[in-house]
């Protein structure tokens, strides 16, 4: 809460000291009168802890302004694009933590095979290829070259009450797969790295030198006793790294020109519509806040030593 | 003194050490050709009397519309890649070792006031970093860029200081947790030390290893981080070159088939944080005690 409150000031502050809003809403060529006008009509003429009160109540009913340029609620032209972001990062989110773990439990239980150098070969890339890069190189290698994906948008959606879903139609399906990959590339390559290391350690403990000596088939070993204390760490650490893949999320969208949230930001910042930008923040802070809660909790009922009072 | 340095342990291990030559040959090469790119360049691509927009699109030389001019082609300005690149590794080196000192210096400081002294100071710190940490540096400085209305590289340089100095800080606060238990600061204690001479001369020094790994891990994501952010757009002005920036401008091009425009500068960046990357492997192993153990 207080953290919420403190993200809200700041905002606040920035933007009120920041630039002139008065000149972006009257635009260049109003008079004088005009400006005074709409400096009344925004309550901009008040003493700034009146607008941030103001502000504050606003903000708690939901209510964060309308755009300076589209004149729509600034949380309803956020909200109709959750959506999609939030379609893509889970679809991220889904290929990194499967793709990841899978290869990083290929990797600990063959280290010196073929596959496993190719594999820490190419997480040594994913680290090492910033992520819009790497989206630019997907659309120049499937879009461009070999023509099998679309390079950007994303396609034919369905419209289900107040979700609109591109999951359900072909052509959204195959919109998804270039903007998911890039999202997830990073992340991959760190959950591949997290899952490998803990996996290296926790093989050579003694407990599961019990179980392969109980005669244990090696997926029982592997998936129900190693792993599973293998998954805590790596589970904690992609929800604490959540703030990430939102900033992630921005670039990815702006590569592939996807209808997000982190799109729109972009678009408010050049057209410096600061209640969106505003809104995007709190929204984002209060995602991030929401979810580092719900991980301490997991953490918590996943490992039974810790305790909270 | 020369001698002493080239026969010490470090000399020795990095001499021995392949990819950790080849990564601080390359980083060398590298800063060599920012530093020097008024000379090195071809042209200087922000100069606008020799840039013609009639040489706008050209191809790699040794393709059938290039020119022996334009070794790498041009971009839409009619500036060529092989000068621009240059300009831009400036731009991005300048970014990351401004960034990566000011940002451990901060990180430093705050660092070992809470670890030192603890309490509410210790308390308050570390929980603006954990907030901060919590929005990732990424995100927060697309966010204060967003907010900043007029953008230049210190603004950058900036932004990416207040969300980065918090892995610092959090390095510097345990290490100093740790050296400040031992027997020699009591010592300085009791023989009536000023706190500040004692964290200076005393817990900074046992302190420091980390910071140095951590510093060379920092610059390159810094590094990315600055490409990323001209990228969006965010990041240093057009008039400035910048790596990240020649990178969005060629995206509109690739479906027109000019892929030189993306390729150089984006392989140019992989390369220079590869280089940054072998070279802190080879420094996080010589600076860790413990892996010098196991080993």
């Amino acid at each position: 809460m207080v953290v919420l409150l403190a993200v809200s000031f700041i905002c606040f502050l920035i933007f009120r000291f920041t630039g002139d809003p008065v000149l972006m809403l009257a635009g260049k060529y109003a008079t004088q009168q005009e400006r005074e006008q709409v400096r009344i009509a925004y309550g901009l003429d008040r003493p700034f802890y009146v607008q941030y009160a103001h502000f504050l109540g606003n903000a708690l009913k939901g209510n964060f302004g309308k755009s300076y340029i589209s004149q729509v609620d600034a949380l309803d032209t956020i909200l109709e694009r959750f959506p999609a972001t939030f379609e893509l990062a889970l679809t991220a989110i889904f290929i990194s933590l499967s793709a990841g773990v899978l290869l990083g439990v290929v990797v600990s239980i063959k280290p010196k095979s073929l596959v496993s150098r190719l594999i820490m070969a190419g997480s040594l890339g994913g680290i090492s290829i910033p992520t819009f890069l790497m989206g630019i190189l997907w659309v120049m290698l499937f879009a461009v070259y070999l023509e099998w994906l679309p390079p950007f948008g994303r396609g034919d959606t369905v419209q289900i009450g107040p979700w609109r879903t591109g999951f359900l139609t072909l052509d959204g399906l195959k919109h998804i797969i270039m903007p998911a990959l890039t999202l997830a590339g990073y992340q991959l390559a760190v959950i591949l790295r997290l899952t490998r290391a803990g996996m290296r350690e926790v093989l050579s403990e003694e407990y599961i030198k019990t179980a392969w000596s109980k005669g244990l088939s090696s997926f029982t070993v592997i998936v129900k006793h190693a792993l599973r204390n293998v998954l805590i760490p790596v589970v904690t650490i992609a929800g604490l790294s959540f703030g990430e893949l939102i900033a992630f999320s921005i670039v990815t969208e702006s590569i592939f020109q996807w209808p997000g949230m982190g799109n729109l930001l972009l678009v408010s910042i050049f057209e410096t519509d600061h209640p969106v930008i505003v809104t995007y923040i709190m929204m984002a802070a209060f995602i991030i806040l929401a979810i580092n809660i719900l991980v301490d909790l997991l953490y918590a009922w996943l490992n039974p030593k810790i305790q909270y009072n | 003194m020369i001698k002493n340095i080239l026969q010490s342990n470090l000399v020795y291990s990095f001499v021995r050490d392949i990819s950790a030559m080849t990564g601080a040959l390359l980083l060398v090469i590298f800063i060599f050709c920012a530093l020097f790119a008024h000379i090195l360049a071809p042209m200087d691509p922000y100069e606008l009397t020799t840039v013609e927009l009639s040489n706008s699109l050209m191809a790699p030389a040794w393709m059938e519309t290039g020119s022996l001019s334009f070794p790498l082609g041009t971009d839409d300005q009619g500036r060529g890649i092989l000068s621009t690149i240059m300009f831009g590794l400036r731009t991005s080196l300048m970014v990351g070792f401004s960034v990566v000192v000011i940002s451990s210096i901060l990180g430093i400081i705050f660092g070992m006031l809470g670890g030192f002294y603890g309490g509410i100071l210790d308390a308050f710190i570390m929980r603006t970093a954990d907030t901060v940490f919590a929005f990732s540096t990424t995100l927060l400085a697309i966010l204060l860029l967003g907010i900043f209305q007029s953008r230049n590289i210190w603004t950058v340089v900036f932004a990416i200081c207040i969300a980065g100095w918090v892995k610092y800080a959090r390095t510097i606060r345990g290490s100093v947790l740790e050296v400040k238990e031992n027997a020699y600061i009591t010592a300085a204690k009791a023989s009536g030390a000023k706190d500040f001479r004692i964290l200076f001369r005393h817990v900074l020094p046992n302190a420091l290893p980390p910071v140095f790994v951590l510093m060379a891990v920092d610059l390159a994501v810094v590094i990315m981080l600055e490409a990323t952010l001209s990228f969006l757009g965010v990041g240093v002005p057009i008039t400035e070159p910048s790596l990240g920036m020649m990178i969005s401008i060629g995206k509109n091009y690739i479906y027109a088939g000019m892929w030189w425009m993306v390729l150089f500068p984006g392989m140019t960046l992989i390369l220079l944080v590869v280089a940054i990357n072998l070279f802190s492997d080879w420094l996080r192993d010589e600076m860790n005690p413990r892996l010098a153990l196991r080993s």
